[in-house]
């Protein structure tokens, strides 16, 4: 195999993007939650710097500066004072056997490896080969929202696979327009300050931010 | 055929490593002692240990059968096998097709299954329940290690070390990640396997939590001797296997001399910072409940296994 430096750089990139999508699945704890999904905005947006550099694709630049923005400053922040607020920021979630969800998640990226690879081949950007490990991120990120029962982590797991999708869109067609990217942003954005909304509304009805409570639709 | 110079390079090779492995454990526990603001027991304190032990007197359970004498020796033979097959100074080595990868993590495991008969041997409750904690802990390392061997072998397509030792140096400069991933998960494997910190705690006798130690209780004098050289060098042998394939620069290629006399420095060198880095290791990290070892050797087998995987996707 032979190649160019760039290319090397954003295989080395995506593998450490799939690594902390496995960080963030046996997290347990709340902040260090948020502390990874950071550094994955911050993976993301030196991706996204990487192939905005090697292919000449000015329009990336913009789209790397607001996942910085949005993704390692705005998100963690408003996340961090979200914790603080509700006071779970030392919430330590017990999940169901780690090493059990570690093999459910080799098995995810095994089949995205799989679903990806016809596709990437008929991709002729330098960065083909990654989709497969954006499409793996999207479906761990997944696996994270089905694991966790706090509302908070689901979150973090739904913004998670917003960063998978992103990393897709610029490793399969070079990003995409700016318009969508600006919608895309706003529309995260304005999820997480909705479902800010929702979390005080869930702990003032039920006094815990667990979300098995909603399974109950009786009036009681 | 085996050559002269491949001979004496591999005669060379093994007494290196035996001379240096209680060197290298001295140097870790200087490394610990200096960060913990401790002046430590200098680098040659395993050989003063050593001298004492083969001096003294080797005492003997009255029901210790001939499986309890014998196993120091297996053990040593094991770990000098282990470092004959395993490129350390250069990859020419006449024993090497002997065994390849796969092989040694065989050797490593018919150590572990003579230690642990050995320490059931006797009977006490100790013996006993150092030996099932150590073949927990081995049964978990084992596919997490051969994992990121196979990682390593899958670029060089083989498996012997030899050739992948060659064949990662002889390529141009190319950034792998799966074999940085490999790295860590081998990293991990190679903390548990020799009784290291976050899994075992090497300088402890408390009964609790130690797995290495509460087997070796029973034994005294010369074999006690060969034991501890014996984990000195599987400590060496491990340092070298994660050298070899991770950072393999500096080892000569086949066998001229001067090559191997500049591979010595090199991998001097690398030891010391190998050796600093794992007591860095040990320092920061907590030893971890023993029902935690299974969630840690699980992410190392995970790591391992990605690494796999990202080959395939993105090196193939």
């Amino acid at each position: 195999m032979h190649l160019s430096f760039a290319s090397q750089i954003i295989n080395l990139l995506a593998a450490i993007l799939l690594l902390l999508s496995f960080a963030m699945l046996t997290q347990r704890r709340i902040l260090s939650l948020i502390n990874l999904f950071a550094l994955q905005g911050f993976t993301l947006t030196l991706s996204t710097l990487v192939v905005a550099w090697s292919t000449g694709q000015h329009h990336l630049y913009y789209s790397a500066a607001l996942t910085f923005a949005l993704k390692v400053l705005v998100l963690p922040w408003v996340l961090h004072r979200l914790i603080r607020k509700l006071n779970v920021k030392w919430d330590v979630e017990t999940l169901i056997n780690i090493p059990t969800t570690m093999l459910v998640g080799i098995v995810l990226v095994i089949l995205a490896f799989n679903v990806a690879l016809p596709i990437s081949q008929l991709a002729g950007t330098i960065t083909k080969s990654t989709l497969g490990i954006a499409l793996a991120c999207v479906l761990l990120a997944f696996l994270t929202m089905i694991t966790r029962s706090k509302a908070v982590p689901q979150v973090i797991g739904f913004l998670a696979m917003e960063n998978g999708l992103f990393f897709a869109a610029t490793s399969a067609t070079y990003g995409m327009p700016m318009v969508v990217e600006f919608g895309i942003a706003l529309d995260v954005m304005v999820g997480m300050v909705i479902l800010g909304v929702f979390f005080f509304q869930i702990r003032e009805r039920f006094d815990s931010l667990d979300i098995r409570h909603l399974e109950k639709l009786k009036e009681e | 055929m085996i050559s002269w110079s491949g001979l004496v390079a591999q005669l060379t090779e093994i007494l290196l490593a035996v001379l240096l492995a209680p060197v290298l454990q001295g140097w870790v526990n200087q490394c610990r002692a200096w960060m913990q603001n401790k002046s430590g027991p200098g680098i040659l304190q395993p050989y003063r240990t050593l001298r004492k032990l083969f001096a003294k007197e080797a005492v003997l359970a009255h029901n210790a059968s001939p499986l309890f004498r014998a196993t120091p020796y297996v053990l040593f033979a094991c770990m000098v096998l282990a470092a004959a097959i395993v490129p350390i100074l250069g990859t020419d080595l006449p024993f090497s097709p002997a065994a390849d990868a796969i092989a040694l993590v065989g050797i490593f495991a018919l150590a572990r299954v003579f230690i642990s008969l050995a320490a059931m041997d006797i009977g006490t409750a100790f013996g006993s329940l150092g030996a099932r904690r150590e073949m927990m802990v081995g049964f978990l390392a084992e596919p997490a290690l051969l994992m990121s061997l196979f990682t390593a072998s899958l670029i060089s397509h083989s498996t012997s070390l030899a050739t992948i030792v060659q064949h990662l140096t002889q390529a141009h400069f190319v950034i792998y990640p799966s074999l940085a991933f490999a790295g860590v998960a081998f990293t991990m494997v190679s903390l548990a396997e020799n009784a290291r910190i976050p899994v075992d705690n090497p300088s402890t006798h408390l009964e609790l939590t130690m797995i290495h130690e509460a087997m070796v209780l029973e034994y005294s004098g010369r074999h006690l001797a060969l034991i501890e050289l014996s984990a000195a060098l599987k400590l060496f042998v491990y340092s070298c296997i994660g050298i070899a394939l991770f950072f393999p620069f500096g080892i000569a290629e086949g066998g001229d001399a001067l090559g191997l006399v500049l591979a010595l420095p090199a991998l001097v060198a690398k030891l010391a910072v190998g050796g600093f880095a794992m007591a860095l290791i040990e320092m920061l990290s907590a030893k971890m409940r023993i029902f935690r070892a299974p969630e840690y050797l699980g992410t190392a087998f995970l790591l391992a296994v990605l690494a796999m995987l990202i080959h395939f996707l993105l090196e193939t």
